[in-house]
């Protein structure tokens, strides 16, 4: 699902975030990346979803080497790609439905088929009930989900999580890991950065980032 | 295909609730456009009206037919066939005995007209054209002067010509305006879609990171620019009616105390749909630059 090799990142003014990654997560793992804040969780994750591009190396996901794709490939290369974002940017402007049919609005879905399908999502991650809040009266365990749900509109075979349970209280932080455990149960790829690896359930792979570099 | 025309209804219907949702800039910015417009166009209606003003004015176009003294009546005849062949009802013969009289009844002319050994005058036709435009007369001018028997023909175009010029400063002049007020439209577009597009920076951040493409993100603003700038055609064509209205009456009183029957002229149909289609063009154009610029500062401030 995800081949990596020799994957560098530096930014402008020398920071090397990442340095000469090489690794592999197979379809249907639960891969969690770890590492202490500034290992380059975030980075990693950016370049995946191929916000960024990397210095050197390439990097395989869904059989594409994403350095190598043009600008006018990536919005349908993200079609395919679940991401929950760190900040989850949910537009406070509409709905909590209208959020999770976002994707499925520029995908360009019937809106009879996107309502549907966004209300599926929604009742997966328990928040059917509020589908008419906006998100702004939703609580932070329930406004992750809720990213998680317009995250999973699409039935991405892989979905990308940066520090999903940063700000939650344990009790929603569960709920939200149990989320992504459910979803790898039907086989989708998820990977999740984390400071805490210990609380991810039933990893099956391990990626520990220190200063740039993988520790084995 | 079908999901091309869903993209773009969806669009048109965001653009359409965006207006909506703010009703006063919506209103404010139509009435700005709409002024705008109708600047140039109340100036293109007020020269049509001078213009007709000016082919009404009669005596205006006239072309004197001066035969030779010698000529003789077949020549004669054969001019006024062709007069009347060309000119139907357009022209009147002045022989040279009437043309003399009218200049006896003249202050201090009869005692000189008297003193003559001949009558020194020609026969002469006076034209009285329907075609209007300096250069169709001056052809015309030529055309009658290859006849036989004629010595001269006079055009009294001076006025015309005066006029006419006059008519093409003006036409420039609205043309000038209609320019300035065409880049006004532009840069009002272009003012009101940035804001549009700098207010939904989240939502256009997140479109992106989930996978839509340029053309999803640009499509609902180019249709406000698109509403917005047709809007505000309709609004300039409504002030135009509403302009024609107040006039006309006032306009009528005093052609009649002139004892002259003008009437303004409006817009015809296609120039009232022409409006809304040069302010729709327009806005396009103020929303493509506006989306391209604001588009990029935003990627380069996110960078």
């Amino acid at each position: 699902m995800i081949v990596a090799s020799h994957l560098t990142k530096r930014y402008p003014g020398g920071h090397e975030a990442l340095r000469d990654l090489s690794f592999e997560i197979a379809a249907g793992d639960m891969a969690a990346i770890c590492g202490h804040s500034g290992a380059g969780k975030t980075t990693l994750l950016k370049l995946l979803c191929a916000v960024e591009r990397p210095t050197s190396g390439s990097l395989v996901v869904n059989g594409q080497n994403l350095p190598a794709l043009k600008k006018r490939a990536l919005p349908y290369l993200r079609r395919n790609l679940g991401v929950v974002f760190q900040d989850q940017k949910l537009l406070f402007d509409r709905s909590a439905l209208d959020n999770a049919r976002l994707p499925l609005d520029i995908i360009g879905l019937p809106s009879r088929e996107a309502q549907r399908r966004a209300r599926a999502a929604l009742d997966k991650v328990g928040l059917l009930a509020r589908e008419k809040a906006n998100p702004i009266a939703l609580s932070g365990g329930e406004q992750q989900r809720l990213a998680i749900a317009r995250a999973v509109v699409n039935r991405p075979s892989l979905l990308l999580a940066d520090e999903p349970t940063a700000n939650l209280d344990p009790e929603a932080a569960r709920q939200v890991l149990e989320l992504f455990y459910a979803f790898n149960q039907v086989r989708v790829t998820i990977v999740i950065a984390t400071h805490a690896p210990q609380t991810i359930p039933h990893p099956t792979r391990l990626l520990t980032l220190d200063h740039g570099r993988l520790n084995a | 295909m079908k999901t091309w025309l869903r993209q773009h209804r969806a669009a048109l219907g965001h653009a359409l609730q965006r207006l909506w949702r703010a009703p006063l800039n919506t209103l404010l910015s139509l009435v700005v456009i709409g002024i705008a417009m109708t600047l140039p166009a109340a100036g293109y209606i007020l020269l049509d009206n001078v213009q007709k003003l000016g082919v009404n004015a009669s005596g205006v176009q006239e072309i004197s037919v001066f035969m030779r003294t010698d000529a003789s009546d077949e020549m004669t005849g054969a001019v006024e066939a062709a007069l009347a062949e060309r000119f139907p009802g357009q022209w009147r013969f002045v022989s040279r005995a009437v043309a003399l009289e009218s200049l006896k009844t003249r202050e201090g002319m009869a005692d000189i007209v008297e003193s003559l050994p001949q009558n020194p005058l020609p026969d002469a036709f006076v034209v009285e054209p329907q075609a209007s435009a300096p250069k169709a007369l001056e052809s015309l001018k030529d055309s009658l002067a290859a006849l036989p028997g004629v010595a001269h023909v006079q055009l009294d175009s001076a006025w015309i010509q005066r006029f006419d010029a006059l008519l093409r400063l003006g036409r420039l002049i609205v043309s000038l305006l209609a320019a300035v007020f065409a880049v006004g439209l532009v840069a009002i577009t272009f003012n009101t879609i940035r804001l549009q597009v700098l207010a939904r920076a989240d939502e256009i951040e997140v479109a992106r990171l989930i996978g839509a493409t340029d053309a999803f993100i640009r499509r609902p603003f180019y249709y406000s620019g698109i509403l917005q700038g047709g809007l505000g055609g309709l609004a300039a064509g409504a002030l135009i009616l509403l302009g024609l209205a107040a006039l006309q009456a006032p306009v009528e009183r005093l052609a009649s105390l002139y004892g002259s029957d003008f009437a303004l002229t409006g817009l015809a149909l296609r120039h009232f749909a022409l409006l809304p289609l040069i302010g729709a063009f327009l806005g396009w154009i103020g929303a493509q630059i506006s989306v391209s610029l604001a588009l990029r500062q935003m990627e380069q401030g996110n960078a």
